[in-house]
């Protein structure tokens, strides 16, 4: 029964979504948008699993002492704090929620993804080093990409902007739409095993 | 049969409110006909695939080409085991109900079979608190059947944050103080693909990734050591497990990517000569 039950709900929703996809009538709609509302009553129960889960971590960790357990501390303080702030005074404009979150969430947030522009320099060295002839073909279309999304690319030839929007819009576009057909098969067919118990291991069963 | 049909009585809310609504609906529609033309290519892939999964089901397994990047996970794991490091393993922002999560939790019971052969540590830090549960029971199934159910530690598979930049702060930190031998990204994976994938190859981790993302997939290719592209992420369970079944809906793949090429060139053809009937069809 442990395993059967998530089988049935699996097919029997798994259906209901591809049917309900072709039909108009309300009888599907309504049971769609159903669905969609009970997703977000599990999520909201599985996020409270994920918070005790979250605390229980970190609490063993400070309690065992272990290696950088202030971390883990810093951790379980940042989670209270913001949950005492946000039932003290709302999540409202002004409030001290909003105002830690503005203030720390959002610098911390920006200075990660501000990384990025680091890390995309030093993965575009890496795979713009001519070594061989594809490589090569890589180090010309990307540079004539680049400089044709400057203007400096215009001010070095007119022609290069041009040039840099088909290099995008054919062989890019065509090598991604290539991958892309074979995402969809992958999903469908992902979804086919899934929708009659072929594949199961997201039940904990191979 | 009654324990069968037990499971439906949950249902019985859903189909009473459903009844409801249809007796007082306006639009009394069943089917939208501009959706004919993809309700035929569901209709198609779906016996291909079916055809094929029962095809292989029959001969006991099919033959597919070789993928380096599942090719590499023994030495994944092996290279773990022989440095006495870590594997890292990541199924990226996604949420459970993503197709590219299944496919990631998938690949996670075939790997963590193999390492829990060698009793390697292995970290999972998650983004979700419903794939976090979902990876500890795939994990503890795994070990339990690798044989080694005591070797499964859930306090090294935990949810994080549900913060995108939050996670890849995690994610970062776990990889450079536990500098893990091998980092697997396969997943559903955002703007974070490039900070996480640069992160490890600093640290000199052996990475393998798949994603459903065309864009992330270009910066995994240029960082990391092996990257699933397109369908070969999909597969990868298949692949691993050998199972026929599963090799079966693999094959049915390539047989709806021949007749999609096919059907391209000869639209391309048609069109250029000016007949729009084919674009015209495929198009409803």
């Amino acid at each position: 029964m442990r395993r059967q039950i998530p089988i049935v709900v699996c097919f029997v929703f798994g259906i209901f979504m591809l049917v309900q996809f072709f039909v108009p009538h309300p009888l599907f709609t309504r049971g769609y948008q159903n669905v969609l509302d009970w997703m977000q009553i599990i999520f909201v129960f599985a996020l409270l699993v994920g918070a005790l889960s979250f605390i229980l971590l970190h609490l063993e960790k400070i309690s065992k002492r272990q290696k950088d357990w202030v971390y883990n501390l810093i951790a379980v303080v940042g989670l209270v704090v913001m949950v005492v702030l946000g039932f003290w005074k709302g999540i409202q404009k002004g409030s001290p929620f909003l105002w830690v979150f503005d203030n720390l969430q959002v610098p911390m947030q920006s200075t990660m993804f501000s990384l990025l522009a680091f890390f995309v320099a030093s993965a575009a060295y890496r795979g713009f080093r001519a070594r061989n002839f594809q490589s090569v073909v890589l180090l010309i279309a990307g540079v004539l990409v680049i400089l044709g999304r400057v203007p400096l690319g215009e001010l070095l030839h007119a022609k290069i902007p041009e040039a840099a929007t088909w290099v995008l819009n054919i062989p890019s576009m065509a090598a991604r739409r290539g991958i892309l057909i074979g995402i969809g098969l992958g999903s469908i067919a992902t979804s086919l095993r899934i929708i009659v118990g072929i594949e199961r291991t997201y039940l904990g069963k191979g | 049969m009654k324990g069968k049909f037990c499971p439906l009585i949950f249902l019985l809310p859903l189909f009473v409110s459903l009844t409801r609504t249809a007796l007082a609906a306006e639009e009394t529609r069943w089917f939208d006909p501009q959706k004919t033309g993809l309700l035929v290519g569901i209709l198609i892939t779906i016996l291909l695939v079916f055809g094929l999964i029962f095809y292989s089901k029959k001969k006991g397994s099919l033959k597919i080409r070789s993928i380096p990047g599942l090719e590499a996970m023994d030495e994944a794991v092996g290279r773990a085991t022989e440095m006495g490091k870590p594997i890292l393993f990541s199924s990226g922002l996604g949420k459970m109900e993503r197709v590219a999560t299944m496919a990631s939790m998938n690949i996670l019971g075939s790997v963590a079979e193999k390492i829990a052969e060698y009793n390697t540590p292995l970290i999972i830090p998650n983004y979700d608190p419903m794939v976090t549960t979902v990876a500890q029971e795939v994990v503890k199934e795994s070990f339990a059947r690798a044989g080694h159910p005591e070797s499964f530690k859930p306090e090294n598979i935990y949810f994080v944050t549900q913060s995108q930049f939050g996670y890849v702060a995690a994610v970062d930190g776990i990889m450079l103080r536990e500098k893990p031998a091998t980092n697997l990204f396969l997943g559903t994976f955002e703007a974070e693909s490039l900070i996480l994938a640069e992160t490890g190859n600093s640290i000199g981790a052996l990475q393998i990734a798949g994603t459903d993302s065309t864009i992330q997939l270009s910066f995994f290719i240029v960082a990391c050591d092996y990257t699933l592209i397109g369908e070969e992420f999909f597969a990868a369970s298949g692949y691993l497990t050998k199972d026929p079944m599963v090799l079966g809906s693999i094959k049915g793949q390539d047989f709806l990517k021949l007749i999609i090429g096919l059907l391209i060139i000869a639209g391309g053809i048609l069109s250029t000569l000016g007949f729009g009937h084919l674009i015209d069809l495929l198009g409803k």
